[in-house]
């Protein structure tokens, strides 16, 4: 059964195991045989050769995202892409995606938190072309100012569709800034809207020239190519472009969370009450010990990842007091990681209820542990999906690209099925109590404007 | 890809907040209802395989991955088949039948799923029932007994059945607050009003609670059946292991049922505004007219002129003129719609409410291109993105699969994916200034608007008021 909101529910919270899991892991040595090279000014180059259709996916990622901005600037990463489509020395304003299209190709990017990427998909006979005008924005963007005014409205109407439109957004949005103290990760992606309207064409030219050069950059082809050409490629279109300097970026660390804190949004446009507890935990990037990090994963999976495992089985499915509830792990950033759960009450059941049926079934976890069986279980449920993770073109690029991003190698992406298979009970079982033990977390409430809307 | 699927619900997700990171902001909006079907390239070698039961699919052989994908739909078997104040059957039924059948329980079926990676599940639509398939091989055999059993023993069990009914109707809840499905919902019920078009096929907080066991088991007995069936197979699979395959998964289903009962509705769109109150910073405006059926030899005209006025993500007129130049919208679009008994060409924006009246204005110019034709230019550049993007449709199996089952179900012949560009290569500018003339149709553009828009004038009745 998938409905809209549980499965959206599942893609979201998936996602880490998405990025790592579901589409990466493998029983077979190698999940993508991909090969590598570093140019000469610094540009990792990494290929995945598949020649299914005569298709090509290209994509360049810098290893800068929101969480790089200046203080007083959120939303320039952001802004910055939009403004990538605008325009060069040689390429005029919209031309570059015109150009795409003409060529029966499709191209987009997207800003995260720890990473921005330019991407196209398009016959693998244009990958020249494409390779050409990438490698042209990376140096030589132009923005007229007649572009900048009416792409900010852009900006500024994307961020009402996305976060003031929906009281979801608005309350992870608030509630940010309560679990992650010292890192930047409390600020929103597309920004605050009072800095966005503040934000300048200078200021983005600043962030362009700062964080866009090429040892800042990763280039990933997926598709119906060979590994040499694109190299000699890369090398003619990318390996002409300086190196510049990067500047000194701290490795932020959160400090522990010794407080437990909720935070409460209503608003009249919920019609359901919902509720998600966030704990700290390791990620890959900051993990002393990265098995920490495959551990969680795998907890992950069994206590929240679908709906056979533990939180769902007991709450929604048993005991009917939930609508839908799950956990995921986010670990695969650059920066602090963490845990959450989350769990909406069934018709007439209070928040507070499902809640301490949400904690209760933690805590049987705490006490019994997880069993060999479900271990087994979910590493071959994520060892599985991997065997499959070359029915797509552009999804090993987007895999490789985000992993090499936040600072894997490309063997800990090659080998990260072997490691989620050398996860044990004790393991997770370890990780669980450091993690889900732990009195700090922060609670993100969702309500209502009036009690009497969530029962009726 | 088939935009004949009526609207989807999009309930607002029970949204606790996704942590940041996970956060991706697009430079532009997906665009997932772009065109009806791209074709792929002559090197994609479609066969027609007819079980030993007379079973028959269209499958492609792909060795890349060891998995076998099915895409399947009864055509005429949706929500079209809901009997009055029981709204909500179809959906409710692909909701149940993946949660026990056969000597398995919900926990068991959901299980063996889960374990095996197997997805086995289902949709409904006003016009259509369809069904996703995709196992790795070696699970093959364990995964094509899971769907025959779906199909037909669902156990119907008390706990499944009231457990996703409670998830629909709180997904039905949830909807009423969300302006996307609330402008989707009243556009609607502003153009087809009482025809099967204008229903909810989710159903509503009064049908929903209504349907029974019986209800279900009738409307598979009358909607999915071998007549209505079409199915695309994709996947390292030969002919000869298909067939019988064909027989274990579909032999056991009814060779007919009831027919398709949703009339042709052959009203134009009422055109003017509709406006819903609702206090949120951005207004959602869906607009709509009469578009293009499937079989409309003018239809790959159709596709060529809606990319130039509002299907190219990029490069369209709505995007320069709403988004490009004057910052209005995030997302702005347009799509043709052709379902099988009525066809729309609709689109949407999302502009903050001072600026909504303005927003409308700029689609309105739409009719322009009735009187003075289309830039010849975007008319060339429209034929090569639509022709040369083709092969991007075949990356992967289920989505190779589901162009298959497409086919079929518009009744197309096997060798569409070979002609098909030069059904586009064959469209002139004066075929596109022609059908602009004759279609665009400014007294039927339909605007329905969800938000506090400012200097609007709603000259149509507030749906569901």
């Amino acid at each position: 059964m998938r409905l809209p909101f549980r499965t959206n529910l599942s893609i979201a919270f998936a996602a880490t195991a998405l990025l790592w899991g579901m589409t990466l892991g493998s029983a077979q040595a190698e999940i993508y045989g991909a090969k590598q090279t570093t140019l000469d000014n610094g540009m990792q180059v990494v290929v995945v050769e598949n020649h299914r259709a005569p298709v090509v996916t290209h994509m360049v990622w810098y290893r800068v995202g929101a969480m790089d901005e200046p203080a007083g600037k959120s939303g320039i990463a952001h802004f910055l892409e939009h403004l990538m489509f605008k325009g060069t020395d040689t390429v005029g304003p919209g031309e570059f995606s015109a150009t795409v299209a003409r060529n029966g190709g499709q191209d987009n990017a997207f800003t995260s938190q720890d990473y921005t990427a330019y991407f196209q998909s398009v016959a693998s006979d244009r990958l020249e072309m494409v390779m050409k005008l990438e490698s042209d924005r990376m140096a030589h963007l132009k923005i007229a100012e007649d572009q900048f005014i009416p792409e900010k409205q852009v900006v500024l109407e994307e961020r009402s569709m996305r976060t003031d439109n929906d009281p979801g957004s608005i309350l992870q949005e608030q509630a940010s800034s309560a679990f992650y103290r010292n890192h930047p990760y409390a600020i929103p992606v597309i920004g605050w809207r009072h800095e966005i309207e503040g934000l300048q064409l200078q200021d983005a030219v600043n962030f362009y020239k700062t964080f866009y050069t090429p040892n800042n950059a990763i280039l990933v082809v997926s598709g119906d190519v060979e590994a040499e050409k694109v190299f000699d490629l890369a090398r003619k279109y990318y390996g002409t472009i300086p190196a510049r300097t990067l500047p000194d970026r701290p490795d932020l660390r959160e400090p522990p969370l010794l407080v437990s804190s909720r935070v409460t949004y209503r608003d009249d446009r919920v019609r359901q009450p919902s509720l998600s507890i966030r704990k700290q935990a390791p990620s890959w990037t900051q993990a002393d010990n990265k098995a920490d990090s495959y551990a969680l994963e795998v907890l992950s999976q069994i206590l929240g990842g679908n709906s056979t495992s533990r939180l769902y089985r007991s709450l929604v499915i048993d005991q009917g007091i939930a609508v839908s509830t799950g956990s995921w792990y986010d670990g695969d950033g650059r920066g602090p990681g963490m845990m959450g759960l989350y769990v909406s009450p069934a018709q007439g059941v209070s928040l507070d209820k499902a809640e301490a049926a949400l904690r209760a079934e933690v805590a049987v976890l705490l006490k019994d542990g997880v069993t060999q069986d479900e271990v087994t279980r979910a590493i071959t449920r994520i060892q599985d999906s991997a065997a499959t993770a070359r029915d797509s073109l552009s999804g090993p690029a987007m895999n490789i690209g985000r992993a090499l991003a936040v600072g894997f190698n490309l063997d800990d992406v090659e080998t990260w099925p072997d490691k989620i298979g050398q996860v044990t009970v004790d393991q997770v079982n370890t990780v669980a109590q450091r993690v889900l033990a732990a009195p700090g977390e922060v609670v993100n409430i969702l309500l209502p404007k009036s009690d009497t809307e969530a029962t009726q | 890809m088939r935009q004949a699927r009526p609207q989807t619900s999009s309930a607002a997700a029970v949204k606790t907040g996704l942590p940041p990171r996970l956060v991706m902001l697009f430079a532009f909006a997906a665009l997932i209802l772009l065109m009806a079907l791209r074709p792929a390239f002559a090197e994609v070698k479609v066969e027609e395989v007819v079980s030993p039961g007379g079973i028959k699919a269209w499958l492609v052989r792909d060795e890349t991955v060891p998995v076998t994908a099915i895409e399947f739909s009864f055509k005429g078997g949706g929500a079209g088949h809901d009997k009055p104040g029981k709204e909500g059957t179809a959906r409710l039924t692909a909701g149940t039948i993946d949660e026990g059948a056969g000597p398995y329980d919900s926990k068991a079926f959901q299980g063996m799923l889960s374990d095996k990676s197997i997805t086995v599940s289902f949709s409904a639509g006003t016009d259509t029932f369809s069904g996703s398939f995709y196992t790795l091989n070696r699970y093959r055999d364990e995964a094509v007994n899971l769907l025959s059993l779906a199909l037909t023993e669902p156990r119907f069990d008390d706990e499944p059945v009231e457990r996703v009914r409670s998830q629909i109707l709180i997904g039905l809840k949830q909807s009423q607050t969300d302006p996307d499905t609330i402008a989707s919902k009243a556009m609607a019920e502003t153009i087809f009003k009482d025809h099967p078009y204008g229903r909810p096929d989710e159903g509503t907080l009064t049908s929903v609670p209504k349907i029974t066991v019986a209800d279900m088991k009738s409307y598979m007995a009358e909607a999915l059946t071998l007549d209505k069936l079409k199915i695309g197979v994709v996947g390292a699979i030969t002919p000869k292991e298909l067939g019988p395959m064909l027989d274990k998964i579909f032999g056991k289903l009814p060779k007919t049922g009831a027919p398709d009962k949703i009339p042709a509705f052959t009203n134009k769109t009422p055109g003017g505004t509709a406006v819903i109150d609702m206090d949120v910073p951005q207004s959602t405006i869906l607009f709509a007219q009469p578009g293009l059926s499937i079989d409309d030899p003018r239809y790959y005209t159709g596709m060529v002129m809606n990319y130039v006025l509002g299907g190219g993500s990029f490069s369209s007129v709505l995007t320069d003129e709403i988004r490009v130049k004057r910052g209005l919208a995030y997302s702005v679009y347009s799509y043709l719609q052709p379902m099988d008994h009525a066809a729309l060409l609709r689109g949407g924006a999302g502009t903050q409410n001072a600026r909504v009246g303005e927003t409308i204005d700029l689609v309105k110019v739409f009719s322009d291109f009735k009187k003075n034709g289309l830039n010849a230019d975007m008319v060339a550049d429209a034929k090569t993105y639509i022709t040369g993007s083709f092969p991007l449709r075949f990356t992967n199996s289920s989505r190779i699969a589901s162009q298959l089952e497409s086919m079929q179900y518009y009744g197309f012949s096997i060798d569409y994916f070979e002609t098909r560009n030069s059904l586009i290569e064959a469209v002139t500018l004066d075929d596109v200034n022609a059908l602009a003339k004759d279609l665009l149709d400014p007294d039927a553009l339909t605007f329905v608007v969800v938000g506090k828009p400012k200097d609007v004038e709603a000259t149509l009745p507030t749906p569901g008021g």
